[in-house]
């Protein structure tokens, strides 16, 4: 490195950062595309179940579809907080 | 991003190739074929007046005073952007395929009722594209419709044929690392190369005249488009306009006085 560059380092091409961004944005797009359109309704609906025994908010439960060889995956992950379970029994409505 | 120039160019460059070619407006309510086709005074019906029983198809089609086997069938003016009713549309798309060989819908931008109309029935697309990200983004979306929405995936028939083609393309400022290359617009959108519109004032003077940027023997965009369509009908030509264009000495210093 010569004592020009050193002192006057080279800004990455904007082009370069162009792709990187957009790289980065159409694969989440993508994704979202594949998504068949029930999963935001199914993850209300579990969400409605499940706060009926534990105390959970909406951003625990996250629906996802995936694939593992020929077989899609639903995935379905739900995050109980600890004193959910420990802490005082919640009023469940019937 | 140069959908209207491209599909005023392809058109005439179809009909130039001795193929009855028919060029349609879907931009409803916002008229601009006609103006860049040079045949804004004679339109008399439109797309919408065909749709409403109001006029013949025949009627509503203008024949391209410069070439025979070219034809422009205008958009109507009406706010109302809803007016392209589904069997109306489908009623034109039959009866054109029987009387032409080619028959190029000009989307609106966009994804709304124009622009999903003037995709349903297509058998090939070709995305315009902008080295740019806004436009590269527009168009993954637009690919992702094409194959979710258009009429061929609804009756689960081959998929839409698709085709990238760039525009206003500038090889110098891709050398200097300041716009996304062909390669770089290539690989995200993962579609095949149609052709490479170089960045031109030729291509601005032909929608001031109304003349198709293809019928400028000087203009580097149109041969560029001529190339596309030649690809576009099978054949092999050599992609231009990809590099910087080398400047001898002489045309360094003349050069832009003849430009």
């Amino acid at each position: 490195m010569s004592l020009f560059d050193f002192f006057f380092p080279k800004k990455p091409a904007s082009a370069s950062i162009a792709k990187e961004r957009l790289q980065i944005v159409l694969a989440h797009e993508r994704a979202d595309r594949d998504r068949p359109d029930f999963l935001p309704r199914l993850q209300k609906e579990l969400l409605a179940v499940v706060t009926k025994y534990v105390a959970v908010e909406e951003d625990m439960i996250r629906v996802s579809l995936g694939k593992a060889g020929n077989a899609s995956v639903l995935e379905i992950n739900v995050e109980v907080p600890h004193t959910a379970i420990t802490g005082p029994a919640r009023a469940v409505p019937a | 991003m140069g959908k209207t120039t491209t599909s005023a160019a392809f058109a005439a460059g179809l009909a130039l190739r001795g193929h009855k070619t028919v060029v349609i407006d879907f931009d409803v309510g916002l008229r601009n074929l006609d103006l860049v086709m040079g045949c804004e005074r004679r339109v008399v019906f439109d797309f919408i007046n065909v749709i409403n029983g109001d006029a013949t198809l025949n009627q509503a089609l203008i024949r391209d005073k410069r070439i025979d086997s070219l034809y422009i069938f205008p958009t109507s003016q009406t706010r109302d952007k809803e007016a392209l009713k589904r069997e109306g549309v489908d009623w034109v798309m039959r009866e054109l395929r029987n009387d032409f060989e080619y028959v190029i819908c000009d989307s609106p931008a966009g994804i709304e009722h124009g622009a999903l109309t003037a995709l349903y029935h297509a058998d090939a697309a070709i995305i315009v594209t902008n080295p740019e990200v806004s436009s590269v983004r527009d168009s993954d979306r637009i690919i992702g419709i094409l194959a979710a929405r258009s009429r061929r995936a609804e009756k689960r028939e081959s998929p839409v044929e698709e085709h990238l083609l760039l525009t206003r393309y500038s090889p110098e400022r891709v050398k200097k690392g300041e716009m996304l290359s062909v390669d770089d617009v290539k690989e995200i959108l993962s579609l095949p190369l149609l052709g490479i519109i170089p960045e031109s004032p030729t291509v601005l003077r032909a929608s001031n005249t109304g003349i198709p940027v293809i019928l400028d023997a000087e203009s580097p965009a149109g041969r560029a488009y001529e190339d596309a369509v030649a690809r576009f009908v099978g054949e092999q030509r050599e992609m231009r306009f990809s590099l910087p264009e080398r400047r001898s000495f002489l045309r360094g210093w003349f050069g832009r006085a003849a430009t």
